[in-house]
Formats: structure tokens, sequence, C-alpha cells
């Protein structure tokens, strides 16, 4: 039986949903509107001076090396695809091991999820704390148990590693719920089946459960992308500051830096144009081409 | 009847988060409210609410209301916002790197030589200390902005580990050679390393140029015009940073970030001699668990230009912006002639360890003796008072100032990481500094 409600008035809807689109339009349709209209221009920064550069800005990005626009994306790309698979890696894992029938089972799901509370930018203090190479416990253990000198404000690599590690650690528990819920639903009678014809713990994970885990992972595929491209700021803003030299300056660090710091506005629009786009895309292709192709 | 009632609650809603939004005209009877914006945290803050509420106390036309706008980018960012809507404050504090960019928005700001002028206030440029008012100063010597809180850059050694390595605490090294020398003994003697160093452009390239009297850029530093061009690159600076990068080979100079971050190795005892502004006197003075001492910045004895000459500020200073009334910017002079009062400025010198704008302040500060207790402070301002200020130690005035130290910055972890030689690397970061003040100067010319 439908319980849909018919509006007798006309205009009524419209008035309903007025609010939200006044939101929608002040906080979002109206800032970006800007960014693209700013990003055809220089200007100081106190507005005296405004010059119409057309497409200036976005061909500077490209063909200016002072930009690294490109070495910005590449870096971007590797670290939420780095981000997205090692925090779903572990957490399928963590959430297989919790969907055991265990004692004191529901107090390490708990546990699992408590990281979520943490602030993205906390969690970044928190493994910088510990990999400071000059204080960091981490650090000193590396470096006087195991001889490896940890200095990731010079070290690429030790950098990159940090950002991911800090990163990952952070989205974790988010994963872990999906998957978790994920792994309850799959039906145990499938899995009792395959038991039966003798397929083992592992054979059953690959070939039954992974593929009926596929809309949860792929969700998660996305999510954690978004997560690596858009809400990482704080920890490569408080961890790295996008060294060592510019080389973990990732898009959203950068259209930061120019924009606010170095007062760049118009080339710091044209980065946000772009990352625009970037969502757009990211959001299309979610719909469009791989959700189809997922068993659901 | 219901419906509409509905309808309406919504329809007023909204009204009313639209009425929110908009400003507030400020109808005045009473007192005049002056808005200082600034970026000012924990103690420092207390001692800029402190200057207003004395000044406050002492006359009843103006009332000087701070307000804290987050860090010096926040704070910088806020004003031209604030500004671009029409709502800006009379005075805003911004750090020195964006002076160029304020100097340059010229419909912007009102001077403060001809605020005062304008106003009557009584002001006369040559009480200021010379080093500290030519930072904020046209190349005419017309103060633009109030130097607010100044600081320089100074060594600071521990003299604990001074002695563990058989060197005499009283006599920190002078020149550079004596100081890698005496870098090695420590780490020697047993320490992580010999010595670390924050604000690498600041410390190790602008004020290095100053205090061996070298351009850091062409026209006095910038001070004449906006076609000013970086010269840092020159066998000096080569022959530093050559010896900086060795000593870091040999794990004798220790790095330990950009900015700031490097003063952890210094108050956990991991180095025995470190670079830090002097604004960080009193930090150190709560962190460290060793005796320390502070001592002038080395030199290198054979430099041309007759080093030391004197070294350069950092900090902040006021500026005021365009489009208040009259009576706001009377009462603005008023405070600005209130701040530059010899007890205003010894107060704020003593309560926050920045440098006393005035030497009327200086002297009385030594006459309470302060710097009996604490010497640092005063190492630092003799240092700013060394010689009479040249083109070259005037100070730095570049456009895009940021990406400049940015570009130093990030070329600096380049060195470092070996990456990049050092040579190629200080022609890099001149040639790329150049690429940023030439997009500058197209922009307000």
């Amino acid at each position: 039986m439908s319980t849909q409600y018919e509006f007798k008035s006309r205009w009524l809807p419209y008035v309903l949903v007025l609010p939200q689109m006044l939101i929608v339009f002040t906080f979002f349709f109206w800032p970006s509107a800007q960014a693209l209209w700013q990003s055809f221009f220089v200007q100081d920064p106190f507005g005296g001076k405004v010059v119409f550069v057309g497409l200036t800005n976005y061909i500077r990005l490209f063909t200016d090396p002072a930009y690294s626009y490109g070495q910005s994306m590449r870096v971007s790309i590797a670290f939420a695809m780095a981000v997205a698979f090692l925090s779903m890696a572990v957490s399928l894992f963590l959430a297989t091991q919790a969907n055991k029938k265990l004692k004191l089972g529901s107090f390490y799901k708990t546990m699992l999820i408590w990281p979520y509370a943490v602030a993205t930018l906390v969690a970044g203090v928190l493994w910088l704390f510990m990999f400071n190479p000059n204080v960091g416990v981490i650090a000193w253990f590396l470096k006087h148990k195991l001889g490896i000198e940890w200095q990731h404000l010079l070290n690429f690599n030790q950098a990159f590693s940090l950002i991911t590690l800090s990163a990952s650690w952070k989205q974790i528990s988010y994963n872990f719920v999906f998957f978790l819920a994920g792994l309850q639903s799959v039906p145990v009678d499938l899995i009792e089946a395959a038991a039966i014809d003798g397929a083992s713990p592992i054979k059953r994970f690959w070939k039954i459960i992974f593929p009926l885990l596929s809309p949860t992972t792929f969700y998660l595929l996305v999510m954690n992308l978004v997560y690596g491209f858009f809400e990482t700021f704080p920890i490569i803003h408080q961890v790295t500051a996008g060294g060592p030299g510019k080389a973990t300056s990732i898009l959203v660090y950068k259209v930061w830096r120019d924009g606010v710091i170095n007062l760049d506005l118009g080339g710091s629009a044209a980065q946000s144009v772009i990352l625009m786009i970037l969502v757009v895309a990211l959001t299309v292709a979610q719909f469009r081409f791989v959700e189809r192709r997922v068993n659901y | 009847m219901k419906r509409l009632l509905f309808i309406s609650a919504i329809l007023m809603t909204a009204l009313l988060l639209f009425s929110s939004c908009q400003k507030k005209e400020a109808v005045s009877t009473g007192p005049i409210t002056i808005e200082f914006w600034h970026a000012m945290t924990g103690k420092n803050a207390d001692n800029v609410q402190s200057l207003a509420d004395k000044y406050n106390a002492s006359q009843s036309k103006y009332i000087v209301t701070p307000i804290y706008k987050g860090s010096y980018s926040d704070t910088m960012n806020a004003g031209i916002a604030a500004f671009r809507a029409n709502a800006a404050p009379a005075i805003i504090q911004v750090y020195e790197v964006g002076t160029a960019t304020m100097m340059a928005a010229k419909g912007a700001v009102k001077p403060v030589y001809e605020l005062m002028k304008e106003f009557g206030q009584k002001f006369d440029p040559k009480i200021y200390i010379p080093t500290i008012t030519s930072y904020y100063s046209t190349s005419k010597g017309e103060m633009l902005s109030l130097p607010f809180n100044s600081s320089t850059a100074v060594m600071y050694y521990n003299k604990e580990a001074f002695v563990k390595a058989g060197l005499d605490p009283n006599k920190p090294p002078v020149t550079w050679p004596e100081f890698f020398e005496v870098a090695k003994k420590l780490k020697a003697s047993g320490m992580e390393g010999g010595f670390s160093t924050n604000w690498i452009s600041w410390i190790q390239l602008e004020n290095f140029s100053a205090w061996h009297n070298q351009p850091f850029g062409t026209l006095s530093n910038g001070f004449e015009g906006l076609g000013t061009e970086l010269v840092f690159n020159s066998p000096l600076t080569n022959k530093h940073f050559e010896n900086l990068y060795q000593l870091s080979k040999d794990k004798v100079f220790i790095y330990g970030g950009r900015e700031n971050k490097a003063n952890p190795l210094f108050t956990s005892g991991q180095v025995g001699l470190h670079f830090e502004s002097i604004g960080g006197y009193g930090n150190f003075l709560n962190t460290c668990k060793f005796e320390f001492g502070v001592a002038p910045l080395p030199y290198y004895p054979d430099a041309p230009g007759g080093a030391p000459q004197n070294s350069i500020i950092g900090g902040a200073s006021l500026w005021v912006l365009n489009g208040k009334s009259n009576e706001e910017y009377k009462g603005v002079a008023d405070f600005f002639s209130f701040l530059s009062l010899p007890e205003s400025q010894a107060a704020f010198h003593q309560n926050t360890g920045y440098l006393p704008i005035t030497m009327a302040a200086y002297e009385l500060t030594k006459s309470q003796g302060y710097y009996d207790k604490n010497p640092g402070p005063e190492v630092a301002i003799k240092q700013l008072l060394n010689k009479a200020p040249t083109p070259n130690s005037m100070g730095i005035r570049f456009g895009n100032f940021n990406i400049i130290r940015e570009i130093e910055d990030q070329t600096w972890e380049d060195i470092l990481a070996g990456k990049i030689s050092v040579k190629d690397g200080l022609n890099k970061m001149v040639a790329d500094g150049n690429a940023e003040l030439r997009k500058f100067e197209q922009l307000n010319k």
C-alpha cells in the first residue's frame, strides 16, 4: 500500500525545499561560481587591480614549472590509491577476524571502531609524534635497534609512508564497520554448503565471501579515494607540510597553500575548478560505469 | 490556515537567516570603538589586551578592542576579506612577509606617517630604533606601518654541554669557523649532533646577508622599487651552504624542519648550538632543563663587507586600513602615540620578549635592571644596533615573499637530501624567486 502524500497546492513543495535550496545555493553554488569567475583573473589580494587573463591561470598550472602541478597530481593519485588499498585491506582482514565467534567479540569490535572518533588532525599529530626524527618513540627504535635512520623531513619515501600510514589508520574504523556489516549479511548456508563440498577457508573467502562483499567494497573504494584526495589535508598540513621539497604537496594542500598563504587567488581558483571537475568525474564514474559491474 | 502559518514560519526563518547575515552599521554616540585585529596567542594575547585596557582607562573618547583572528596568515586573510566587503578593522597586525603586499595595496592602506601628520600627533621617527623602523619605511624614511612585535635571530648555546665538552661556557664561538669547530667538539663529546637552525630562509639567508653587509636583492633589497632581483647566490652564501651541507652529512648539523620546528633538538639536549628568534627566549626559559646562553650570530671574518654589520628583524607591524572616518583615525593616531610611549614599550618588551621599538624604552628597561636577570634580549638589541643599517641591512622588501621563502625552504630540503648540488640549489632559489618577483611587478606596475 502506498503511503505517498500528494500536495494539493502546486507551489507548496517548492516552498518546502526552498530553505534547503537556499543553503545549497549559498554554500555550494555561489562559492563554486566565484571560484570559476576568479580563475580567469589575476588580482592583487585587496582587489585593487583585477586583470582578465582568460585561460592563462590554467595554462600556467600545467606549463609553469614553479607550480609543479603535474607532480602534485601524480603524488595525489598515488597517495589516494595507497591509502584506499592499505586501509581497506587491513580493515577487511580485521573484519573477517572479528566476525568469527570470539570471546569478547563485541569488545574487539568496539575497540576497533574507536579510532574513528579521533579527528584527522589529531591522527596526524599522533603519528608525527611517534615518528618525530628527534623525539619520536618509533623513530628512536628504528634508529637504535634496527639501524634505520628515520628522517621523513628529507626522505621522500619515508615521508610518503608516514602520511599513508596515518591517513590509512584514521580510515580503518570506518571501513571496518562497513565490512563487518557486509560480512554479517553473507548467508551462512552458502558457506556451510561450500565447506561440505570441501572448499578450504581461503577458497571460501575468495570464491564466496569476497564476491558477495563487492557492493560494500566498491562503495568503500569510492569513499576511500575521495577521502585520500580531499579529506587528508590536515595530515599533510601537520606531518609533512608538503615536504620534503614539495614532494608530498597533494592537490588539496597545494590549493590551500597557493590561495591562503601565498595569496595567488587566480591560480588557486583555477586549481579548485580542476578539483571540482575531478569530484564530478569520480561521482559520474561511480554511478555510470563501475556500479553496473558490481554484483548486488 | 494551518498551512499558511507553516509557510510563513519558513519564510520568517529564511528572512531571519538573511537579516542576521547583514552587517550592523555602527551607530556611535558615546566613545568610538577602534577594532584592532591581531594574531597573538597565549601570554602575548594577554599583553595585547592589557595594553588596550591601559589605553582605554587612560582616556574616555576611544575604546580599542583587540580581536584575535588566528595565525598571521589567517589574520591577513581576514583583513583582506573584510576590506573587500567594506567591513575592515581600523588596525590590523601583518607579519613581515606581508609588508610588500600591504605596501602595494595603495588604495587599501593609510601610511602611518601620513596618519600621524594629518591628525596632529607629535611624531618623531628618530625616537625609534632605526633597524626596526627601516623595515617598515620607504627608502625615504617615511614610516608606513607601526612596528609592533619585532624580533631578530640570535644564537643559543647549551652551557652545560659546553662544560661537558671541555669548552668555556662563557665564550661562545664568534666566527663561523670557530662555530663549526665547537659544533664538532660537542658532537664528539657524545651529543646527537652539534647544531641545528630554525627558519633557514630568515636566519641563514636574509639575516646572514645583512650581518655580512651583502645584498640579498638588488635595489636595496627591494626598498627602491619593484624591479628588484635576488642576488644572494654569492660565493659567500655558497661557501656557507656548502659548509652546512657537509656538516649535515657528518650529522654535526641536524635538520629539524621548517619554521621553528627544530626547537626540540635544542631543548631536549640533542644539539648544543641552535639558531632561533629572540622571541623564543621565554619559551626556552620554560622548556630547557639546562642553563643556556644567548650570543650574536657568527660571521665569516674574511668576508667582504666588514661583518658584523647588523641583523634584521622579523615579526609584525600594525597597518591602518583605508575607509574609516576621521574620528576613528584620530583615535588610531592617539593609540599609536600611546603604544610608542617608553612605558608601554618597556612593559610589552619585558612581558613578551619582543624587542622594544624605541631607544627610550630600551634605556628604561636597562635602568630597571631587567637585563641583569635576562641578558638574552639585550644581546639581540645590541646586535640590531651594532652599526647603522646600510642598504643591505635595512630589511627585505619583496612581493610574493611568502612564495619566495617557500621556494627557499623546499630547495634547501632538496639540497640536504642530495637531490641538487649547493650551487645549483642556490641558483634555482634565485631563478625561481626572480620569476615570482616579476609576476608581482607585472601585477603592481
